[in-house]
């Protein structure tokens, strides 16, 4: 059938997999959610037996774990345990080595990745932290070349949340359940009454894939489907951030209790930030061979948690927990918007399940401002 | 300046560290091409005197000996670099410090007067000034080769102190506290082993010491919460780190508590 940006049809499993097969001898690298040690995590796949079948997660701040469903949905979590980051913005990244010939210096940049990948099964709100990383690293006056390189390369399938967890927040930051844009396809699983995807075109690529794949036009019942369990999503969400006047309030109560409080409870160990699907923040460290004739220009994740972060020339300019909890919270909601045009949070709930002592940030992002009682 | 010449010392230690150099085995070659090594017993009994331009020092003080020895090498050395967690917080032994040192002599040696021992171990920037301390137990290879390399060029070594939860994201690990419930000393631990334990489905223990900002208090708040006794937490804390603040505060907290 004719595909074109907008156009949805259906898969059934056996169409899926075809579509998966397809990226992968269109050169693709499938990257897609598996189940391993306890968790959904990001991993290289060859197909759909790779995908984590039956299995449904229950996040809470500070906790984590799979648990069985009822039914063999493969996309019947939230999100994974890590986000889509490393992907584009790896966590180590040689960017030159430099020879000494002689009295000369030989700069050769590092070698770039040579397969591109295909995301399969983003989340909506995953989908919306790449565009948040989009205006930071590719689209902004100073762009990453290699952000930008492996970005344009990737193939993205994205698929639409029916299942949000306890620490989900999208629809707060209407970055979801359901995927409005930044996508090649967009599927929607459904279950009943026979294991299928509504698959949305959002893309040319994805127009030329799915071609190819013999998918069915889609009716108004998958259609409606798929609208009633996105919307029933939206109706589950764990958490709600309640964004009016939040810039105002968190950059006009600077100095307010709250701060001194969050910073008593949080151990500084910046998982919240790793765990960040859009959190970029990087570090350049210099290393050198033993001889002194071969030096390494590497970047590595960095976290303003860290307290190094923010060293210059005499010291840390935030050298307290406080400093640094309420530079992230700030930045993430309220000055992000000043600098990039939007808020550099997603709702994805990770830096609540995967803080190691449960700090959630939509209560502390709630209190500061309140009147002490 | 000609080759420089690099002396390892040993104080009281398992020799793991130093075993470190050894065991750069295919470094090795470029070590012995970059500096002359002239004291080194571990490796060979030929040594030549100082002055040294690097001294590597291994183990804490725990003897009136050493503790005049420790002098010795800071005389004869433009730098020290001490290495591991006895160089750099006493120890395993710095359990000593908490305890009745002479009732442990009596309930280890069967003749403890032939021991002439401190009641403490202490690390070696307790007693000289040291250049710079590299952490764990035991260190990491790579890290020593980074800190050997960097004191040739005159620079500071790119040696993070952060927590070993960065290592341990980067890594793309599964947390093991929130996934699996797990007590881990991640989050407030010195980074540098690349999260070695979690990456096996281990709890973390410690083994670089504190990180620049640990706040163990807070960490341990919530293992209580999550039903982790308090005696196991004072073991968790009372490791090769003992000594090390904010380790030893946060553990004596928990001290014969039930």
């Amino acid at each position: 059938m004719q595909c074109s940006p907008g156009s949805q049809s259906v898969l059934d499993a056996g169409g899926f997999e075809r579509l998966l097969a397809l990226l992968r001898s269109d050169g693709f690298v499938l990257v897609g959610p598996i189940a391993r040690d306890g968790a959904i995590q990001l991993s290289a796949i060859t197909g759909i037996e790779d995908l984590p079948r039956g299995v449904g997660d229950e996040q809470s701040p500070g906790r984590y774990r799979l648990r069985p469903r009822e039914d063999d949905a493969l996309f019947g979590w939230a999100v994974p345990s890590q986000p889509w980051k490393k992907q584009f913005l790896p966590s180590r990244l040689d960017l030159v080595h430099i020879r000494r010939k002689g009295s000369a210096l030989e700069v050769e940049p590092a070698a770039a990745e040579a397969n591109p990948i295909a995301i399969i099964g983003a989340r909506p709100c995953e989908v919306a932290a790449m565009r948040v990383q989009d205006g930071v690293l590719r689209d902004g006056p100073h762009p990453d070349s290699d952000y930008a390189a492996r970005r344009e390369a990737a193939f993205v399938l994205a698929v639409n949340c029916g299942t949000p967890s306890g620490t989900c927040f999208c629809v707060s930051m209407d970055t979801g359940p359901r995927a409005k844009a930044g996508f090649d396809l967009a599927a929607t699983e459904l279950m009943e009454p026979n294991h299928r995807f509504l698959i949305e075109v959002g893309s040319d690529a994805g127009a030329r894939v799915l071609e190819r794949v013999a998918a069915t036009p889609a009716t108004d019942g998958d259609i409606a489907a798929a609208a009633d369990l996105v919307a029933g999503a939206a109706q589950k969400m764990g958490r709600a951030l309640d964004n009016k006047g939040l810039t105002e309030r968190l950059l006009g109560n600077l100095e307010h209790p709250r701060w001194d409080d969050v910073a008593e409870r949080c151990v500084g160990c910046g998982n919240c930030t790793l765990a960040c699907p859009t959190c970029f923040c990087t570090n350049v460290e210099d290393s050198s061979n033993l001889g002194g004739d071969v030096a390494t220009r590497t970047r590595t994740w960095d976290s303003c948690f860290a307290l190094d972060f923010a060293y210059i020339h005499g010291g840390s300019v935030r050298p307290t927990l406080r400093a640094r909890y309420r530079q992230w919270l700030t930045h993430k909601l309220a000055t992000w918007v000043e600098q990039f045009g939007t808020s550099g949070c997603v709702g994805c709930g990770r830096c609540i399940t995967w803080c190691p002592v449960g700090i959630d940030l939509t209560v502390e992002a709630g209190a500061v401002g309140e009147a002490r009682g | 300046m000609g080759r420089a010449r690099l002396a390892v010392w040993k104080f009281a230690s398992c020799d793991g560290c130093q075993l470190s150099l050894l065991d750069c085995e295919d470094e090795l070659l470029d070590i012995a091409g970059a500096v002359d090594i002239v004291h080194f017993l571990e490796a060979s009994s030929h040594v030549e005197p100082g002055p040294y331009d690097l001294s590597i020092v291994e183990g804490s003080v725990t003897t009136p000996k050493d503790a005049a020895r420790i002098q010795h090498v800071r005389e004869v050395s433009k730098a020290v670099v001490t290495i591991g967690a006895c160089a750099t917080a006493g120890g395993i032994q710095a359990l000593r410090n908490f305890a009745d040192h002479a009732e442990m002599m009596r309930a280890v040696y069967a003749n403890p007067q032939y021991i002439e021992t401190l009641a403490t171990s202490t690390p070696i920037a307790a007693h000289i000034p040291v250049d710079f301390e590299l952490r764990g137990c035991p260190i990491d290879k790579g890290q020593l080769l980074q800190v050997i390399g960097a004191f040739l060029l005159g620079r500071k070594p790119p040696i993070r102190s952060h927590s070993t939860c960065m290592e341990c994201k980067a890594r793309g690990n599964v947390c093991v506290t929130v996934a699996h419930g797990t007590p881990c000393l991640g989050p407030v631990t010195h980074a540098g082993c690349g999260a070695l334990c979690p990456t096996y489905h281990r709890g973390c223990y410690g083994c670089f010491g504190p990180s620049d900002a640990a706040r163990p208090a807070a960490l341990v708040r919530d293992l209580l919460e999550r039903g982790v006794e308090r005696p196991e937490l004072y073991r968790l804390l009372s490791n090769f780190n003992a000594a090390a603040e904010p380790f030893r505060t946060e553990a004596e907290r928990h001290d014969g508590q039930d």
